[in-house]
């Protein structure tokens, strides 16, 4: 039967590129290309990498941003969680979560740099009263040369993915009756919620963290927008090399892919490290049976942590909103002179294009993505049985750098003699749709309560009567949940587009960071917002498409 | 009006020698026969296996479990039949009807494909236990006896030649749990179903009026 193969060919389906993709990194990497005269195996590749100025730096700067911002924003999560797990303030951010995650990366490093930015409008609101500054001061705030901006922007977007991850498994760890036991026994509620809920759901949260590690470690639409120029992080400088018209210079691209690779790893095994020295501390703590040390901090950090990010988000957003509709704009002048919708009538007709190629691409990769998962589920479902260890394996696109494989692919493509185009660049997002979408989709299908399912086969319905009549209607609301996060990851992609592209497809996405260097401050504003309401609009109609078809049914209400 | 099966065939149910084990340890040990309208009742503490049985029969036991022995309903082995097949109904603790259907649509779910006039035997069904009218409501409106009531009418509409009862009364007050058992079991045996009935509720054993097996 097709459904019981279908965890196999999706494994296969994600597993196979990947694969391939770093193995066909690995030979040019030490010089065997024989499209491009490299016939034996040599190091010269790797030579003349390391001979690149400034490469330790760029190791440094992706190795720093790949433990670093993790390592921050779990942190602001989980003191956040502890201190405020149940309370109306949880319950009021977690609306607030979904379309801040929608927010592509592109939009959102955008968006900072037109807050922080010396000419940007939190300098603009301060001045010149606080600051006396009549002209923008010559700071190098965004593009800094130890990438702080770019590990802010890529804070400001963990922070919601771990926060929506952190809040999806935490049913499952019971915080409510193991805080309260905690308390019974003396220790403060943050204290207690740390000592007894965290320890079970870490594990849980353990897969997306790592994702977010490969992701911090490798960026490259942030790091070509808020990160460092000379030296760039190391994936922006293999991209570089990559698209340099000499392509001689693949053979050292190829080196530097893997290089990436390596530095993921290593971020990835430092991480590790700070588990278990994490846990030995933990255990120390539990040991030592403090039951209120850290209580006004844990709450204070997490609550000022998570505002400070939301304030910066939302402010991010209105400046790009502000420098959209613009027209002269004096600097200290904290509003502009005059408005304008001249940049939007300006750039609209060239928009079209690129949007329906993001429209196209975004639901065809959703599409295929949701149907895939659902047929794995489904199969898992009838089988009884979870191929839980397997399907770990979905998740590996997400854990290896994409440049590492993306470049491989690039490689096998010409190999065959495909020609770049937009089917190539819909296998690519469909390479992190998936994993995202079953991420999000399987842990609701696999809570739906069980006697649905067996009412409706002792009623005399057949499994596939079973599927569209009653687990699939059941579910809607997760399931448009799960593509609206599809949708979002495909309009966000950069890499996966402009590599198997070739630049021949553009997006809302490439096309705003191509314009990055250009500088026009409306024109950009114009295109990163457009980019930031697709997944917007598709997270708004995840919800409001249930909420309508089931407006005369109240037992769905809570499910939809 | 409100024929389980075929009108004049009478339905047996045979248990012969059910065993069920859970890693190495004998959970129960069963052997019955049942004819139209008597209703089996199985009792025992939590844990005993009441509920692994009622799962066996129905077709859903977990793989962890071994079972052997036989069931022949009206002298066939549904064993081997999966469990969308058996014609073995199940009534739940909670009337489960679904959420996102109405009243009418539980209904018509349950009717088999091939069945003609659906609406006609819709509303009849539905006027046969006073809730005529009630096809377009929301099954969330209605209220607890008249959830079980649309819940046993489902049960019926999908023809049925056994049932099987997981405690259908705990969840509800002591005034309607009586109301409804004595409608449960009165159409049960008006339709001549052979029925197994897992409980703890003594009442439920004395009100069946069938053989009682403890566990």
């Amino acid at each position: 039967m097709l459904l019981r193969a279908a965890p196999w060919l999706v494994i296969g389906l994600l597993l196979a590129p990947v694969a391939l993709g770093v193995g066909l990194t690995l030979l040019p990497a030490f010089g065997y290309l024989p499209v491009l005269g490299g016939d034996a195996f040599s190091l010269t590749p790797w030579r003349e990498l390391l001979a690149m100025p400034g490469l330790g730096r760029s190791v440094l700067l992706s190795l720093l941003s790949g433990v670093l911002t993790p390592l921050l924003a779990l942190a602001i999560v989980l003191m956040f969680l502890a201190g405020s797990s149940g309370t109306a303030l949880e319950r009021w951010l977690r609306r607030l979560v979904a379309p801040l995650l929608a927010v592509p990366h592109a939009a959102a490093a955008f968006g900072l740099a037109f807050l922080i930015a010396p000419a940007g409008l939190l300098s603009r609101l301060v001045s010149p009263t606080l600051t006396g500054w009549e002209r923008p001061p010559d700071l190098l705030i965004v593009n800094d040369p130890w990438g702080l901006a770019m590990m802010l922007a890529l804070i400001i977007k963990e922070v919601p993915f771990l926060l929506l991850m952190a809040l999806a498994a935490l049913p499952q760890c019971e915080p409510g009756p193991r805080v309260t036991l905690a308390r019974s026994l003396g220790y403060r509620p943050a204290v207690a919620w740390l000592l007894c809920v965290l320890p079970a759901l870490y594990p849980l949260l353990r897969l997306p963290v790592y994702a977010v590690i490969a992701y911090a470690s490798a960026t490259v639409d942030v790091a070509m927008i808020l990160g460092p120029t000379l030296p760039a992080t190391l994936s922006v400088s293999v991209l570089q090399l990559f698209s340099d018209p000499d392509l001689s210079l693949r053979f050292q691209a190829a080196a530097g892919a893997v290089l990436q690779l390596a530095v993921t790893a290593l971020a990835m095994l430092l991480w590790r490290l700070l588990e278990v020295l994490a846990a030995l501390a933990g255990r120390h703590w539990l040991a030592a049976g403090q039951r209120a040390r850290g209580e006004a901090a844990l709450r204070l950090v997490g609550r000022l942590g998570v505002a400070l990010l939301l304030a910066l988000a939302v402010g991010s957003l209105l400046a790009l909103l502000l420098n959209s509709v613009a027209g002269f704009w004096r600097f200290p002048d904290a509003l502009p002179g005059n408005w304008t919708l001249q940049t939007w009538s300006r750039a609209l007709p060239e928009v079209l294009a690129p949007l329906g190629n993001t429209l196209l691409l975004g639901g065809a990769a959703t599409l295929i993505a949701v149907t895939l998962c659902l047929a794995v589920l489904e199969a898992e479902g009838r089988q009884g049985k979870r191929l839980a260890p397997a399907l770990w394996l979905l998740y590996l696109p997400l854990l290896v750098p994409q440049i590492a494989f993306l470049f491989g692919l690039i490689v096998a493509t010409e190999f065959l003699r495909w020609t770049p185009d937009a089917r190539l660049v819909l296998f690519a997002h469909l390479l992190f749709v998936l994993p995202y979408v079953f991420l999000s989709l399987s842990e609701a299908w696999r809570h739906l309560d069980p006697r649905w399912t067996q009412l409706a086969t002792t009623l005399g319905a057949s499994p596939w009567r079973r599927f569209w009549h009653i687990r699939l209607p059941l579910l809607l609301g997760p399931c448009l949940s799960a593509a609206a996060v599809g949708l979002a990851v495909s309009v966000g992609q950069y890499l996966a587009t402009q590599l198997p592209g070739a630049g021949r497809v553009p997006t809302l996405t490439t096309e705003a960071v191509a314009l990055a260097a250009g500088g026009n401050r409306g024109i950009i504003a114009v295109w990163a917002l457009l980019q930031a309401a697709l997944p917007m609009l598709g997270f708004a109609l995840a919800l409001l498409v249930p909420r309508l078809l089931w407006r005369h049914r109240l037992g769905m209400r809570s499910t939809a | 009006m409100n024929t389980a099966s075929t009108p004049g065939m009478t339905h047996r149910l045979q248990l012969e020698e059910v065993r069920l084990r859970l890693q190495g340890r004998e959970l129960l040990r069963l052997s019955a026969e049942l004819t139209a309208g008597e209703i089996l009742c199985v009792m025992g503490p939590s844990g005993s296996g009441k509920s692994s049985l009622l799962a066996f029969l129905a077709g859903f036991l977990a793989p962890a479990f071994e079972a052997s022995g036989r069931v022949l309903l009206d002298g066939h082995d549904v064993l081997a039949l999966p469990a969308e097949q058996r014609r073995i109904g199940l009534l739940f603790q909670d009337p489960l009807l679904f959420p996102h259907l109405s009243v009418g649509g539980n209904l018509r779910f349950a009717l088999p494909a091939a069945c003609p006039d659906k609406s006609a035997r819709i509303e009849a069904a539905l006027a046969s236990v006073g809730l005529a009218g009630f096809t377009e409501r929301d099954p969330a409106t209605l209220s607890g006896g008249q959830k079980s009531r649309v819940a046993l009418q489902r049960l019926l509409l999908s023809e049925p030649h056994a049932v099987l009862l997981d405690e259908p009364f705990s969840r509800l007050d002591t005034a309607l749990r009586r109301e409804v058992r004595a409608l449960v079991f009165q159409t049960l045996q008006a339709a001549g179903l052979p029925s197994v009935l897992v409980t703890h509720d003594p009442e439920d054993a004395e009100a069946a009026g069938g053989r009682v097996v403890q566990l």
